[in-house]
């Protein structure tokens, strides 16, 4: 009985997310009489909100220490755009290459993010701020403003993000590969754990002898990497790598981080929250114009669901905190 | 083999302002059980943060088994099995009891966490300190009292051959207390060398062997407990008389000023009844997380409380936010002034006239003029030590800090002044002069409560003393025909009861 009322309040959050999530999509049924619970729109749904699950994790492990970046979105772009211009002038080269470029350079602004905020001690906020312009900047440098289409990348780099394993497409094995990945990390490594340790309290890490500035930017360097994979795959998936690329993504990936539950404070949140989360933005992505709602409209709706979702949960757990102070006896 | 498992000479710590520790010295035998004693503000919790590596001293030697050891940060000393429980919780709120308890020596197989056992070696040894709580529980749920045995079962679990106790009987029931005591035992028979430090000299009579006095940052003498008269022990942890430090003087008291009946928050306090008059200073005693600051964040608007009526001056009130409380005329000091009651990267005058802006506001704007003369005013009747008003709160030191904050609640029209822990963390010498003020202000008419967990305090300054335990108020005594150790029968008889 004991047993049973912790698992609710415990994951109280998760099981809101999903509760909504189930309840869109199945008002979404009805409105579209059965058009969106076919197979092959869920996979499609799941592949179109792989790149928001993957980043989102990888921001998720920023928040956890209590920052933020919002470079994201300029990280994936440069990353993207050197990738494209590498492919372009070199067309024989390795895709693996290519790969170990984009990590290279999500994780050479991920530490640069993380030394200004830790060592430098600017705030998160606008620390990322900055390097969100200055790494936008270094993406018109290199492209001088022109694109690179598709007609210049090779059908094997295209490939990328279409072919199938297992009858699943690549980017929903790179999602979930990412997501099994941040769970054993964030869970099952003590510097995984030291992320939550430094965001729920720095005193209390400071006594443990957490290296605490460590830590921070190693959160930073990881949402780089995972940022710089996620603009590769960008390219390859829309098949082409504009200036513009990625303006603005971050907004997606925090609302999805808040949205799972993660506390923006630090030291809460959780890998299911996270990915629900990012499924419930990447499904309203993807069936509000399935609904044909009016473009104009979906942004405010987009913002009403997320608020619904945070409003829910905090009244939720403002519930489960109350109970537990009835149960104490004076 | 040396004579001392741990030696320290000659420890020298500044921190801007203060000198926390001026050449002390310490030595621990292998096995046994050594108390720390001294005052609020002796520099017992600076000397462990040093031996822990939280702090480096800017002189001095530490030996480990006669060799000279250099701690740079937490790991090097918990390398050495030396473990520590620190008075301020060190817990991670969001984290669960068993995380807490392996954060800094997780369980691993394979190279991975291994949460299972984990949990199951958490259970035993909550189990074995005779607690039920739940590792999986976050320990931001638990109360302060749990907390504690999670501490405890944290430092035993990371093995350690030196163990430092910085106050754990503080927030401890009477029978929590008897079990830590029987815990400490097993573990000194287990070769475990300890150092106990506490304000209560029954804790110490109970479990140690020698005993080391600091007074005033200095290192007075080191006592063996065996044959050891208590007289001579208070007076080598004060120094001094009583009368010297507390400045109490008689005041006649007016009206009652602030009534409460009855007051109750589900699961924090209940039942709550005083009242204060004109002129006197009522103590609020009580062990850590006996509910007294929360009983007054609910008085003075910043918490709700349930049920119950507050009167202040025979009318009915409830205020919903501290600035309601402040224009009817209740002030509150808080706990944590660095925290609550400063802006500290702010000049002085700008902070004492924070909550009454409106009193210098006109249509050209905020008259800096008369801010800053009310600022010299004040800090010239309350001595305090500025250069000028000009200068940042950051840059005083505690006792002048607190001062400003004074000269900021003195700025409203106040009748009742809330003053929650008012000397804490403050010199000795400013502290004399904090009590000064509190008769001063008390003289002038002000309904002052003290709300203070320093018991000699509490005493002697207070005219009565409400002592709370357990969210409850079951007793208002005379300060003059009461002792400390019946104040403290008071909070522990009920923890008693209840736990």
């Amino acid at each position: 009985m004991n047993d049973k009322r912790n698992i609710f309040s415990r994951n109280i959050r998760e099981i809101v997310l999903a509760f909504m999530i189930v309840l869109i999509a199945f008002a979404v049924q009805f409105r579209t009489g059965g058009l969106f619970f076919t197979g092959s729109n869920l996979f499609d749904l799941l592949r179109e909100a792989s790149i928001l699950i993957m980043v989102s994790m990888g921001l998720m492990m920023v928040i956890l220490t209590g920052n933020i970046d919002l470079s994201i979105g300029s990280i994936m772009g440069l990353s993207g755009m050197l990738c494209a211009l590498t492919l372009k002038n070199h067309q024989d080269i390795p895709l693996f290459f290519l790969f170990l470029l984009a990590v290279f350079i999500g994780a050479f602004c991920g530490f640069l993010n993380g030394f200004i905020v830790a060592k430098l001690h600017v705030y998160a906020l606008i620390a990322t701020l900055a390097t969100k312009y200055i790494f936008r900047g270094v993406i018109y440098l290199f492209s001088g403003g022109a694109w690179v289409a598709q007609a210049e990348m090779t059908p094997e780099f295209i490939a990328i993000t279409t072919v199938r394993f297992l009858g699943i497409n690549s980017l929903i094995w790179f999602a979930a590969g990412i997501t099994i990945l941040s769970f054993v990390y964030l869970n099952y490594t003590s510097s995984g754990r030291h992320l939550f340790a430094v965001g729920n309290s720095q005193s209390a890490a400071e006594v443990t002898g957490i290296r605490i500035r460590l830590t921070q930017i190693r959160s930073f360097v990881l949402c780089g990497i995972i940022a710089g994979l996620a603009g590769l795959l960008w390219v390859c998936k829309y098949g082409n790598a504009q200036s513009e690329s990625c303006d603005g993504y971050e907004i997606s990936v925090i609302a999805s981080v808040v949205a799972g539950g993660c506390s923006i404070a630090g030291g809460e949140g959780t890998v299911a929250g996270v990915l629900l989360g990012a499924l419930l933005m990447g499904t309203l992505n993807n069936i509000l114009p399935l609904i044909r709602v009016s473009t104009y409209w979906q942004q405010a709706i987009k913002g009403f669901i997320i608020l619904i979702s945070i409003v829910i949960n905090a009244a939720m757990q403002k519930r489960v905190k109350k109970q537990e102070l009835r149960r104490r006896e004076l | 083999m040396a004579e001392y498992l741990l030696e320290l000479k000659d420890i020298v710590k500044r921190f801007p302002g203060v000198t926390a520790l001026d050449h002390v010295q310490f030595q621990l035998k292998k096995g046994e059980i050594h108390a720390l004693m001294g005052e609020n503000g002796a520099g017992k919790s600076t000397f462990i943060k040093i031996i822990t590596g939280v702090h480096i001293p800017e002189e001095g030697q530490i030996f480990l088994n006669g060799e000279e050891v250099f701690f740079c940060n937490p790991l090097d000393a918990s390398a050495k099995s030396i473990a520590a429980i620190y008075q301020h919780s060190t817990a991670y709120p969001h984290l669960t009891v068993a995380e807490n308890i392996f954060i800094s020596h997780y369980e691993k197989r394979k190279r991975l966490l291994n949460w299972p056992a984990m949990y199951k070696k958490a259970e035993k040894l909550l189990r074995d300190l005779g607690s039920d709580i739940d590792p999986r529980e976050e320990i931001g749920s638990l109360t302060v009292a749990e907390q504690q045995v999670v501490e405890i079962a944290k430092a035993i679990s990371a093995n350690a051959k030196i163990l430092i106790m910085d106050e754990p009987t503080a927030a401890l029931s009477e029978r929590e207390c008897e079990q830590l005591y029987r815990i400490t035992g097993q573990l000194k028979e287990n070769g475990t060398s300890i150092i106990f430090i506490s304000h209560r000299i029954e804790d110490m009579y109970r479990l140690a062997s020698r005993v080391t006095v600091f007074r005033d940052s200095r290192y007075i003498a080191t006592y063996e407990v065996e044959g050891l008269e208590k007289d001579q022990l208070i007076s080598a942890m004060v120094g001094r008389k009583i009368s010297d430090l507390y400045p109490k003087r008689e005041i006649k008291k007016g009206a009652p000023v602030l009534q409460v009946e009855h007051l109750s928050r589900q699961g924090v306090f209940k039942d709550i009844s005083f009242e204060v008059h004109q002129g006197e200073v009522l103590g609020f005693a009580g062990l850590v997380g006996a509910g007294r600051t929360e009983l007054f964040e609910s008085i003075y608007g910043i918490a709700p409380f349930d049920s119950g009526t507050i009167r202040l001056d025979q009318k009915e009130v409830r205020f919903h936010h501290p600035e309601e409380a402040i224009r009817a005329g209740v002030g509150y000091l808080p706990e944590d002034r660095q925290r609550h009651g400063l802006v500290l990267s702010w000049e002085i005058f700008k902070n004492v006239t924070l909550s009454t802006l409106s009193k210098y506001t006109s249509l050209r704007g905020i008259d800096t003029k008369k801010e800053k003369e009310a600022a010299r005013k004040s800090s010239e009747e309350l001595s305090t030590k500025i250069q000028s008003v000009y200068d940042t709160a950051e840059s005083l030191s505690g006792g002048n800090q607190q001062k400003v904050v004074v000269s900021k609640l003195l700025d409203a029209d106040l009748k009742v002044l809330i003053l929650d822990e008012p000397t804490k963390g403050v010199d000795v010498g400013a502290k004399a002069q904090i009590y000064e003020i509190i008769m001063d202000l008390a003289e002038k008419g002000y309904a002052i409560i003290l709300i203070s967990s320093e018991m000699p305090e509490v005493v002697s300054m207070s005219d009565r003393i409400a002592v709370m335990a357990n969210g409850r108020l079951p007793e208002i005594v005379d300060a003059k025909r009461t002792t400390q150790e019946q104040i403290l029968e008071i909070a522990l008889n009920l923890n008693r009861q209840k736990g």
